[in-house]
């Protein structure tokens, strides 16, 4: 009567065969590897490259394990450190020639060192978290305020340059807060230029205020363009980060949004967070200007007069003060990239490229400008620097150059600023942790000796009370750990030290259903069933209340999951996830086992359960309890 | 083997007054601590500055601290951490100060306290890892101090945290409520949230007074033993409702005595091997989990003494009668059900 049809059988050996094979790969320990990836946004990573490397370790006589290709980067793994450095240098010398300017990260890591068949099951280990295996973790909060206010100053860029287009005369454009305020004297225009803008500028919301000769139109940005922007914004100061990270040449960034306006990164091996905050938190944006070369300016620079109206001064690196105009051309938004190069007559310079609407830009604005000088700022925490202030010699498209007197170095110092301050809107490090390897790897083995200590535990205790039934408990709770270790392994989850904590509370609490069902059983013997009668009664009458149970601490669980961050969230996920293995191998594995055991016998008279109390016959004397506890175990 | 061994249901609720007016002292006696000794929040939730740096020997705390209190960073706490070895510095948020520059500084002048100086360190791991840090070494290449971790919180992100740890656990309470009330009745819902909230507040009281620090791990754990010391008052529950159903002559004292009893043994042996898992988290989780398992322990023992000894008894004086459960019960037919056979 209690024998599983060959279907379940088969399920829970699909399930045992999966949960071996994931779980696997976490026992092998760590091989050192290379990895490259792409130090540029135009470069990709493909299998020709793997093909160059293959090549590169082959000519320098080194054996490597395997390389493979796995969507986006390269990992080569070796048997030892020392023909992993040999590797790293001959594969760097192949594919970075010029190691001032890198194509490609070359970057020594730790991989799996399980079998290739494995790694080709896309079985693969779990990832470490940063407090398992030392590293710095930088929470950026990104001023999504300044976003706005940026949006809003190109916007009133754009509107200026449309009426002009139109020819539509208007008393004066500026910006208030987030909205542009444009000035008008008649309403003809008015309503001419409010036509026009609401074609060509769809994003905004325009509205009309003012009367007589005092007429305004008001344009602030709709709801959803400003969570576009601000979206934008996050994603451009990511791809920035990335670029930025990449510097660093760490092998496996996390660099990811978190919320609507943070940004997290992790950088597992470094320990300088000097160093590394240096390249991330360079919180610069850029912006190209008209420098004022007028009288009036002149005469301010020589500081007999105040600055003109509508310019600003700042420092030229090495050349001093440089009076500046308060209306930005373009924005770093705009600029694509930079990268030191050769002008016409072989001189170094910095080859600019912009976007089509900053082609446009550029194109009107020098035509108009010719012989005049335009300055790249760059602003960091709020202060603005004039990085160069070329002469614009010709009119300009969507790739121009600036050059004169510059060294190679300089050029190549220049593109990288440029590069670098492409932030759509200024960050700030408001979260920072770094924790030391050693630190990590005491975390790890600390971890792992609580699970084995408890398991071993409540395993033992299990064994000694239950007799055959606590053996299928201890199977049933160590096929948890299994299937729990094998779907984090699958999810390629993150484990962390409260992820470790979360493993060893949730086989605690897991062994929970074991002792109902076990006692239930007990119970149903204890009534006068028969063994085969109270193991199918003792499951079955179980069931309802495991399912209650496990139910009230999944409703804890999941609110931490939803509220939780970081390494709460971690935690949350690994209990969650434990306790739905739980009901799996708690209920149907070590039922399948109890089956396996005593389901075929017809005539089974005792289960080895421990020992069965009765209080009436405790009554006699202790001899009967021991026959009866004898018998139980018979 | 058998614990337990009772012979005849154990007259719980007689003393149901005596439990629920210990209850009640250890309950007023936690809010008090938590009132005149707020709780020592970790940095998580405050904001502030952790620098944990290991010294090749036995630290002298007083000279660490003499250092750092020269720097004027205001109320720093220093203390050792996990071993002698080991020493933990708590550093305020301070306004003006730029927080991320902190942690260079500390280590910096702890650095120069040893007669040594900070360079920048590039090596290889024995694994074959890639390591870039900040080293404190001597002319002699000795390191008299190392940098173990550091953790920085700006006060935006703790209160942000504060908040968010407030509403987990209010949807986890109004969550098991419902629950509770769906499959019993509001009665048991409201006895067994009272129960199981009480043991939050008298695990908050035992950081309050012992001022343990509370971080956002000793919360997941109060969050993780509250949904698992609820069960422990479903159980009995269960068993309320079908000895309601079985022994008809039985009034309400004695159904509620007799499901007590008849889960006593299991309630301290789930108890029992969770806590032996959490113990030994206690022996070999070393100090990150220290206050992580204090938590759990005291949550699992509140959570049994409170399941067992108080959600029944307010049940009771809220009133719980055999119509509110057996009458709701003969609609539901789930097959699931262990109590469906025993429906006359």
């Amino acid at each position: 009567m209690n024998r599983y049809p060959l279907w379940k059988y088969a399920i829970l050996l699909v399930a045992l065969l999966i949960g071996t094979l994931y779980t696997l790969p976490n026992l092998f320990g760590e091989a050192p590897a290379v990895q490259v990836s792409s130090a540029k946004v135009t470069v990709k990573v493909d299998t020709a490259l793997q093909g160059r490397i293959e090549a590169a370790l082959k000519d320098a006589g080194v054996q490597p394990d395997y390389v493979q290709f796995d969507g986006t980067s390269i990992k080569a793994r070796f048997g030892d450190t020392d023909t992993q450095l040999k590797a790293k240098d001959a594969i760097s010398k192949v594919l970075n020639p010029d190691p001032a300017e890198p194509v490609y990260i070359v970057a020594l890591n730790l991989l799996s060192r399980s079998p290739q068949w494995l790694t080709a099951l896309h079985a693969n280990p779990m990832y470490l978290g940063l407090d398992l295996r030392g590293g710095v973790h930088f929470l950026m909060q990104v001023d999504m305020k300044a976003a706005l206010t940026k949006r809003a100053e190109a916007l009133t860029g754009d509107v200026r340059l449309q009426l002009r287009e139109k020819n539509i005369r208007h008393a004066g454009i500026s910006r208030d807060g987030n909205t542009v305020l444009i000035a008008f004297r008649d309403a003809e225009q008015r309503k001419a230029a409010e036509n026009l803008l609401k074609t060509q500028i769809p994003e905004v919301i325009w509205a009309s205020r003012g009367e007589a000769s005092d007429l305004q139109l008001i344009g602030s940005l709709s709801p959803q363009s400003q969570v576009a922007v601000q979206d934008a914004a996050l994603k451009q100061n990511i791809t920035t980060l990335h670029n930025r990270v990449n510097e660093l040449g760490v092998a496996e960034p996390v660099i990811q949004q978190q919320g609507l306006d943070r940004v997290v990164v992790q950088l597992p091996g470094v320990q300088d967070t000097a160093k590394a905050k240096d390249i991330i938190g360079r919180t610069a944006t850029l912006e190209l200007r008209m420098v004022d070369d007028g009288a009036e300016a002149i005469e301010a620079l020589k500081g007999n007069g105040p600055v003109p109206f509508g310019t600003e001064r700042f420092i030229d690196r090495g050349f001093g003060p440089i009076i500046v105009k308060r209306q930005v051309i373009l924005t770093g938004d705009s600029l694509i990239d930079a990268q030191p190069g050769f002008d016409e007559n072989h001189n170094p310079a910095v080859i600019l490229t912009v976007d089509a609407k900053g082609a446009r830009i550029m194109k009107e604005v020098s035509r108009e400008n010719i012989n005049k000088r335009m300055a790249i700022l760059l602003f960091e925490k709020g202060k603005g620097e004039v990085v160069t202030a070329p002469k614009i010699n010709s009119e300009l498209s969507n790739r121009f150059n600036i050059s004169g007197s510059m060294t190679t170095q300089e050029a190549a110092d220049t593109a990288l600023l440029l590069r670098a301050g492409s932030l759509a809107a200024p960050m700030e490090i408001i979260e920072e942790r770094t924790i030391g390897p050693s630190l990590g790897k005491e975390n790890i083995e600390k971890g792992i000796a609580s699970v084995t200590w408890g398991f071993a535990a409540v395993a033992a205790f299990m064994c000694v009370y239950y007799l055959l039934f606590g053996v299928f408990s201890s199977l049933a709770l160590g096929f948890n750990l299994l299937l729990l270790i094998a779907a984090l392994s699958m999810m390629q989850a993150t484990l962390s030290l409260p992820g470790i904590a979360a493993i060893a509370l949730v086989l605690g609490m897991a062994i929970d259903s074991n002792v109902l069902i076990n006692e239930r059983v007990r119970e149903e013997l204890r009534g006068g069933e028969s063994p085969q009668q109270a193991i199918r009664l003792g499951y079955e009458r179980a069931w309802a209340t495991i399912l209650d149970s496990n139910v009230t601490t999944l409703i804890a669980g999941v609110s931490l999951l939803v509220f939780g961050s970081g390494p709460i969230k971690g935690f949350a996920v690994v209990h969650c996830l434990g306790i739905l293995t739980s009901m799996f191998s708690s209920v149907v594995f070590s039922r399948g086992l109890v089956n396996l055991w005593y389901g075929r016998q017809k005539k089974l008279k005792s289960v080895s359960i421990g020992q069965i109390w009765k209080p009436d016959a405790d009554k006699p004397a202790a001899g009967t309890t021991e026959a009866t506890d004898v018998a139980a175990k018979a | 083997m058998e614990l337990f061994r009772i012979k005849r249901d154990l007259p719980l609720m007689k003393h149901a007054l005596v439990f629920n007016a210990i209850s009640f002292i250890t309950f007023a006696a936690a809010v008090f601590f938590l009132i005149t000794r707020p709780l020592h929040f970790s940095i998580e939730f405050t904001g502030g500055t952790v620098i944990e740096v290991a010294y090749p020997q036995a630290a002298e705390i007083e000279k660490t601290r003499l250092v750092i209190e020269k720097m004027g960073y205001g109320e720093v706490q220093v203390q050792n951490f996990g071993s002698s070895r080991d020493v933990m510095i708590r550093l305020p948020v301070r306004p003006g100060e730029k927080q991320t520059e902190v942690v260079d500084k500390v280590f910096g002048e702890l650095c120069k306290a040893e007669a040594a100086t900070v360079t920048h360190h590039n090596q290889v791991t024995p694994q074959g890892e890639q390591v870039d840090k900040q080293i404190c070494a001597k002319a002699d290449g000795a390191e008299p101090i190392k940098l173990s971790r550091s953790e920085v919180v700006g006060p935006a992100v703790g209160a942000e945290l504060a908040h968010d740890a407030a509403a987990a656990l209010v949807v986890t309470v109004i969550g098991i409520m419902i629950y509770l009330a769906i499959r019993f009745e509001w009665k048991f819902a409201v006895a067994g949230i009272i129960a199981n909230l009480h043991d939050v507040v008298i695990i908050l009281g035992f950081f309050a007074f012992f001022q343990w620090e509370f971080s956002l791990a000793v919360l997941a754990a109060i969050l993780a033993v509250l949904g698992y010391s609820v069960n422990e008052s479903v159980v009995i529950f269960d068993r309320v409702r079908e000895a309601f159903r079985k022994f008809r002559k039985m009034n309400t004292h004695e159904v509620i005595d007799h499901a007590i009893t008849s889960t006593m043994s299991r309630t301290i042996i789930t108890h029992g091997c969770t806590q032996l898992m959490v113990v030994s988290m206690l022996l070999f989780g070393g100090p990150t989990l220290h206050y992580f398992a204090v938590a759990l322990t005291i949550g699992i023992l509140f959570g049994i003494y409170s399941s067992v000894f108080v959600a029944a008894a307010i049940a009771m004086w809220l009133g719980v009668k055999r119509e509110d459960l057996v009458k709701a019960a003969v609609t539901r037919d789930d097959p699931n059900d262990p109590n469906s056979g025993a429906v006359v």
